[in-house]
């Protein structure tokens, strides 16, 4: 049943989501894609509207993916469960628990955490831009305009960071690109 | 005012004005919390933020959940957990409701194909930093390369592998190492 997978799917992604919201993307795009519930493309976009719409991505994501699957209860269910874990783990450790995390086992099993999780969304990442560039493997296609976006992209990015000495925002980069995505597309 | 209906008020302001996600509200919640209710102190917020970096799930969740239990026991956790929550709620729910009709203009069907390239450029951002944050060691540096190989090659050949048993076998080599090291000799100490 829909709201099931959903509930499950999305507990699992708030258990496994250590390293903020990027270190979630991959867990949910593994989740989204094993149940077939979105394209790579829709989630994608929803990626951006999450980030460019207020409040924590995860929690961004898992509203819109319920709301996609199965509706006002299906988006109320994803987000009780993405947010669930981190409730109650947060609850554990500061009521009862308050020494575990220093515990040199769970130190030692968050030393391999992490770099694993940095690793996954590097990865994730890579295969990103260059698939929107160049295809996947089994329809490798060379896109110029993505190319030229891209080249745009990273462009500005750094002639920001030049320019200005910090970073250029995340919204700021998602409204150029759509600006960019509206002219090199027309042509 | 009632304090259960600060915490939720506070907490839905936040979720309702920060965008981005991640540290974007922690500086909010520090602004709010800390300085103007004083509801927990610097060093708790410090506290609250180590402990979100060594659990899952959103921080800013994480953030909300301690404060609103700090100030009133588990009902307080559980309105300020809702608070940060139900603004972002409404706000995606709502253009769930019309993103399809709003694709099918190719104006903005276009805008997306652009945004769909930034959104990959942000996320290697994102990993570029967390690069440079972390601990210059080989044994991280090590399962670092191994994850993203793995996950390169789960990408590129469609393996039939989760980035959540990637996560697991990760975490039982390094407290397998930790293990095989003699760590239960070193009494006392957390890490290193």
């Amino acid at each position: 049943m829909i709201y099931i997978e959903l509930f499950l799917g999305f507990l699992k992604v708030g258990c496994f989501a250590f390293g903020g919201a990027y270190g979630a993307i991959p867990l949910i795009r593994d989740v989204v894609m094993s149940y077939g519930w979105l394209s790579d493309e829709m989630l994608t976009y929803m990626i951006a509207v999450s980030e460019s719409t207020p409040g924590p991505i995860m929690v961004n994501l898992a509203t819109y993916i319920g709301s996609s699957q199965a509706g006002f209860l299906g988006a109320v269910i994803a987000t009780l469960a993405v947010i669930l874990p981190s409730f109650i783990i947060i609850l554990l450790v500061t009521a009862l628990l308050k020494t575990v995390l220093k515990n040199k086992y769970i130190q030692a099993i968050l030393r391999g955490l992490k770099p694993c999780v940095i690793g996954i969304v590097f990865a994730t990442g890579i295969y990103m831009v260059v698939s929107n560039c160049f295809g996947s493997i089994s329809a490798v296609s060379v896109n110029f305009q993505a190319i030229i976006i891209t080249a745009i992209l990273v462009g500005s990015m750094f002639g920001y960071k030049q320019f200005k000495k910090k970073k250029l925002s995340p919204i700021l980069l998602i409204v150029i690109s759509a600006i960019a995505g509206i002219v090199v597309y027309r042509m | 005012m009632n304090l259960l209906l600060d915490l939720f008020l506070t907490f839905a302001k936040i979720g309702l004005f920060t965008f981005g996600g991640g540290y974007a509200m922690i500086s909010m919640i520090e602004n709010n919390c800390v300085e103007r209710k004083q509801w927990i102190t610097h060093d708790e917020m410090m506290n609250v933020t180590v402990i979100a970096e060594s659990t899952p799930g959103p921080i800013a969740i994480n953030c909300a959940t301690f404060t609103g239990y700090k100030k009133a026991g588990f009902v307080g956790a559980l309105v300020a957990t809702l608070g940060i929550v139900v603004p972002s709620f409404v706000v995606i729910y709502l253009i769930s409701m019309f993103l399809d009709n709003f694709l099918e203009l190719t104006i903005i069907a276009n805008a997306f194909k652009g945004i769909k390239i930034a959104v990959g450029i942000l996320i290697l951002d994102a990993a570029v930093t967390m690069i440079k944050k972390m601990h210059k060691k080989r044994l991280p540096r090590a399962i670092m390369v191994c994850s993203c190989a793995v996950m390169l090659c789960i990408n590129i050949f469609s393996w039939n592998f989760s980035s959540i048993s990637l996560m697991l076998i990760a975490a039982a080599v390094s407290l397998t190492i930790f293990i095989l090291n003699g760590a239960p000799e070193q009494k006392g100490g957390a890490s290193k």
